[in-house]
């Protein structure tokens, strides 16, 4: 295959160098490890690439009881011991009670397939440790049945991590890892326009000011991402809001900014700004 | 002229591995780079750097690798970050603040900033200063002996350019901390008591486990939960460290909401320790030091946050007390001496800069206690010493 297959679809706009980076890890058989503040698209990402690359996507959404075994194997000893109890049926395979994980899956899948394991840092610490050598070999074993399986077709694996926890030393080694940058204004005009295609120019420009004049002051905690943005937008325009008053009130801010100070420091802020 | 690189990069502080490199080598001799700098300059930085914190490591390696850019960069940023700072010089006379409090900061910022875009703009040779000319109020100039030069990219490589650019500066993890970020920090303390002890029976997994395995019994094991972190936060307040109590602040309520102490203490003080520690910001309500030391064993970790900057004879003289009406018997080295010496196990955050550590008394307090500064970085070196993973190390008399 070749290496610049990932081109991004009509609703992802993929930068560049994250196309890169998701070619080269697709290219070195590597996991792909994306991070990046939440609302930057790093869950999409994999589904974009799905999209794109016309793959099947297998999604392994972390918990922070998830354990390593659970992505590969699990092996349902209760049902076993049910289907025992009331001899309906033949036990003596074990294989069939084998439940396969989102990992072990693609594993088994006859063609290459879009693994996301999403937001690895939910999880224990030593979890990405315990992952390490399937992620490398593309192979695990399964004792019950005795018999080892490896990967036919490689997937292509898509990490994503907020950053609640350091990630240990040895998986970062085996990743390539991307950094996805807040979008830049031209950036997030081009990402609004998929999402409101005929939204006013105006209305836009003063809508993007506002937005990052408030992702700029030191004093907000939770900074707004592009999916709130978006649903400002959304709420700007179904209220019909007029961008003088945009200006000069900040309507529905509360769409924007969900903490209480924060809201009051943007408050207090745009207070001193029209006072200049 | 690759391998060169890998060197550079390790000199930059990049922890890149073999591995990594030999990713990198297969990548190029599949052609990836596609003989762009641009993509090479991504394909690398995906490959090699696995922390957003280190692009900016990584971008003035690579800016200087290729381009040879000198890294004058670190004093405009010392000087932004400074102006950002409203505490003033301390050595400044009264006279001298009088004169500097009628500057406008942001207006003198600006001005700053407008002489560095002026800079970049001109490409004379690449050699021209800001002078002290319009920072002279400051009269700070000692500390940047030649000024600021801007490394003009003359010629069109823009890899090196977007890498002299450094738009990671604010990722990496030396900068100061929020809330959210001492709480991830200080959670690493919690650690401590999983590795200890030996394991215990777990009744309630073991009769499940069991169940699940269709009655062949499955003994199942775990550390202990308790947790064994006791702390002692001894905050100082007031004076000079006016400037820093937002840090302070978010210290503390991190490690107020922190539930995974066994037991958590916090006190406050003014300047140094003496007889009494105060349990609010106002220092009011006090309690004698001494009765809190015997409550104190070797099991507590004690951390203490100031800047530790005081005149000499407020540490080393009875009766030395920055307040005037407080005549103190014992002396507060002796008193820190103290602390350390009932709980080996504690630290000191300094929320200053380490380069401006240059005060004797911040020099005497290292001898007592390891010193670290409170950002992420030194935080969590501190939090190591705590854990024991760390040489808990003071300075050699």
């Amino acid at each position: 295959m070749s290496f610049h297959s990932f081109t991004g679809t009509d609703s992802y706009l993929a930068a560049p160098e994250l196309r890169d980076s998701v070619n080269v890890a697709a290219a070195l058989e590597k996991p792909l490890l994306v991070r990046g503040e939440p609302g930057t698209g790093k869950t999409v990402l994999a589904e974009a690439v799905a999209e794109n690359l016309v793959m099947e996507l297998l999604t392994w959404n972390i918990k922070s009881t998830s354990k390593a075994q659970e992505g590969l194997y699990v092996y349902d000893t209760v049902q076993r011991l049910n289907d025992a109890r009331f001899g309906d049926k033949d036990i003596t395979d074990i294989s069939q009670y084998i439940k396969y994980g989102p990992l072990g899956q693609s594993f088994l899948t006859d063609q290459r397939v879009v693994l996301l394991i999403d937001e690895i840092d939910k999880a224990d610490m030593e979890f990405p440790n315990d992952l390490l050598h399937e992620l490398d070999r593309m192979s695990f074993f399964v004792h019950e049945t005795g018999k080892q399986h490896s990967a036919r077709f490689r997937p292509i694996v898509i990490i994503t991590s907020n950053n609640e926890k350091e990630l240990p030393d040895a998986f970062l080694r085996r990743c390539v890892f991307h950094y996805i940058a807040f979008p830049d204004k031209a950036e997030m005009e081009d990402i609004i326009r998929v999402h409101h295609p005929d939204v006013e120019a105006e209305l836009l420009q003063q809508v993007l000011l506002r937005f990052y004049w408030l992702r700029d002051l030191p004093e907000i905690r939770k900074k707004p991402s592009t999916s709130e943005l978006i649903d400002w937008i959304a709420a700007l325009r179904r209220g019909g809001v007029s961008t003088e008053v945009i200006e000069s009130e900040l309507p529905f801010l509360g769409v924007l900014m969900k903490r209480e100070n924060d809201l009051e420091a943007v408050m207090a802020a745009h207070r001193r700004g029209r006072v200049n | 002229m690759f391998v060169d690189f890998f060197y550079h990069l390790r000199g930059y502080g990049l922890k890149v591995t073999i591995t990594e490199w030999l990713a990198l080598m297969r990548a190029l001799a599949i052609g990836y780079s596609r003989a762009d700098l641009h993509v090479f300059y991504n394909l690398a930085r995906c490959l090699m750097v696995k922390r957003e914190a280190d692009f900016d490591n990584y971008d003035r390696a690579f800016a200087s690798f290729f381009m040879g850019v000198e890294n004058h960069f670190d004093i405009s940023d010392e000087l932004l970050e400074w102006l950002s700072n409203p505490k003033l010089p301390r050595e400044l006379t009264d006279e001298e603040r009088s004169r500097l409090e009628a500057l406008d900061l942001d207006e003198l910022r600006e001005r700053f900033k407008d002489l560095l875009d002026e800079q970049k703009e001109r490409h004379d040779g690449g050699n021209r200063w800001i002078g002290t000319g319009g920072m002279s109020p400051f009269g700070h100039g000692g500390e940047h002996p030649t000024g600021v030069r801007i490394g003009g990219a003359g010629g069109g490589r823009s890899a090196v350019q977007v890498a002299t650019d450094r738009r990671f500066r604010n990722l990496r993890s030396d900068r100061i901390l929020d809330t959210r970020q001492i709480g991830l920090a200080l959670r690493r303390l919690r650690k401590l008591d999983k590795d200890e002890g030996p394991e215990e029976l777990d009744i309630d997994e073991t009769i499940d486990s069991s169940a699940r395995n269709a009655g062949e019994i499955d003994l199942v094991f775990r550390p202990p939960k308790r947790n064994r972190i006791k702390l002692l936060l001894l905050i100082d307040v007031g004076g000079s460290m006016d400037p820093h109590t937002l840090l302070c602040e978010r210290l503390f309520s991190a490690a107020h909401k922190a539930n995974h102490f066994k037991k958590f203490e916090f006190k406050f003080f003014h300047n140094c320790v003496y007889e009494n520690l105060y349990t609010d910001i106002s220092r009011w309500k006090g309690e004698p030091t001494s009765e809190i030391l015997k409550r104190l064993d070797h099991t507590w970790s004690v951390c203490l946050v100031g800047d530790a900057w005081m005149s000499p004879y407020e540490l080393t003289h009875t009766g030395g007390a920055i307040d005037y009406y407080h005549s103190n018997q014992v002396t507060g080295l002796d008193w820190l001496r103290k602390f350390r010496d009932r709980c080996p196990n504690s630290i000191w955050l300094n929320p200053e800069p380490q380069r401006i550590w240059n005060a004797p008394t911040i020099h005497l307090i290292r001898q007592v206690y390891p010193m670290f500064e409170l950002t992420i970085d030194g935080l969590t070196e501190g939090i190591d010493v705590l854990r024991g993973i760390r040489p808990n190390r003071a300075l050699a008399a």
